[in-house]
């Protein structure tokens, strides 16, 4: 019980936020109107999915030094569940989208460059599946998440701000943060990206855990 | 203490008829502000459902975590 208060607490996180998300006061906005609340589960999911990537490229680099198969299980799962986050917040965005932009998918660079990092997940993932050896494969993967983490970095948060994006925060476009996430909204928002990521950390858990009694089912 | 306790009952089943008269409308809580409360308490639903099933799902594995370690 001591050790799963953290599940405790993010179960009672994200309970909160679907309760005062949907109950609590909003700003009134044109257009988004009530779907502001949407920032309260669309947001969330991309940061979990960013804390998700960051513990596998950590784990990446740590086992190109350690030649650990642990640490190389790490990174995997990570980026496993990762990308559930990473589609869930390209599925809500379109949905968010198709109601305040008026089409679910209007090419907008933000998107774009979301379903691009998004792609970028899935490569890694295949070209894990495309190497048989143990070790070459932990070393290569290991590399190409490297270079896969400043990419992601850099789609998701320099490229849509240089071009003009009708996502808030890009092109010119006022986050968020200036003037629509007052203090009520801080209320919920924050808990609800705290709650979400620990919930992402805990699914990672899993999986690795499940991964490796495969792996030592394997090797007996 | 039969007299007292029938009396009672009684009384209260006429409470319930003067209650009756005044306003149609019931449930008062869950018809406010556009039935939103409905939705709130669905998707709670969904939400601990899915928690405990993750919680299920954790409590599995560590038994297996345990057997696998003690078969070794």
């Amino acid at each position: 019980m001591k050790k799963n208060w953290w599940k405790i607490l993010a179960s009672v996180l994200v309970v909160y936020t679907a309760i005062a998300g949907l109950l609590l006061g909003v700003p009134r906005l044109a257009i988004l109107n009530e779907t502001i609340r949407n920032l309260y589960f669309h947001v969330p999911m991309w940061f979990a999915m960013i804390v998700l990537f960051s513990i596998s490229v950590f784990y990446s680099i740590k086992s190109l030094s350690t030649k650990s198969e642990i640490d190389d299980m790490k990174a995997v799962e990570s980026v496993n569940a990762g990308i559930i986050f990473g589609l869930l917040g390209l599925v809500t965005g379109a949905i968010w989208a198709k109601y305040t932009w008026g089409q679910f998918w209007s090419f907008d660079p933000k998107q774009n460059f979301a379903a691009i990092s998004v792609l970028l997940y899935f490569a890694y993932l295949i070209l894990r599946n495309a190497i048989d050896e143990e070790q070459k494969r932990a070393k290569i993967s290991a590399i190409y998440n490297i270079f896969a983490f400043p990419m992601m970095v850099v789609l998701l948060f320099v490229l849509p701000r240089l071009k003009d994006s009708l996502h808030p925060g890009n092109g010119g476009n006022p986050g968020f943060n200036s003037y629509d996430l007052d203090s009520r909204m801080r209320m919920v928002f924050y808990p609800a990206c705290l709650g979400w990521i620990l919930i992402g950390y805990w699914v990672y858990t899993i999986r690795f855990r499940i991964r490796s009694i495969e792996n030592k089912q394997q090797h007996n | 203490m039969k007299k007292i306790f029938f009396s009672l009952i009684l009384m209260m089943a006429t409470l319930q008829l003067f209650a009756q008269d005044n306003g149609v409308e019931m449930a008062d809580t869950l018809r406010n502000n556009g039935k939103i409360y409905v939705v709130v308490i669905c998707i709670v639903i969904i939400l601990l459902g899915l928690l405990a099933y993750l919680f299920s799902i954790d409590k599995r594995l560590k038994k297996i975590e345990k057997e696998s370690n003690n078969g070794k």
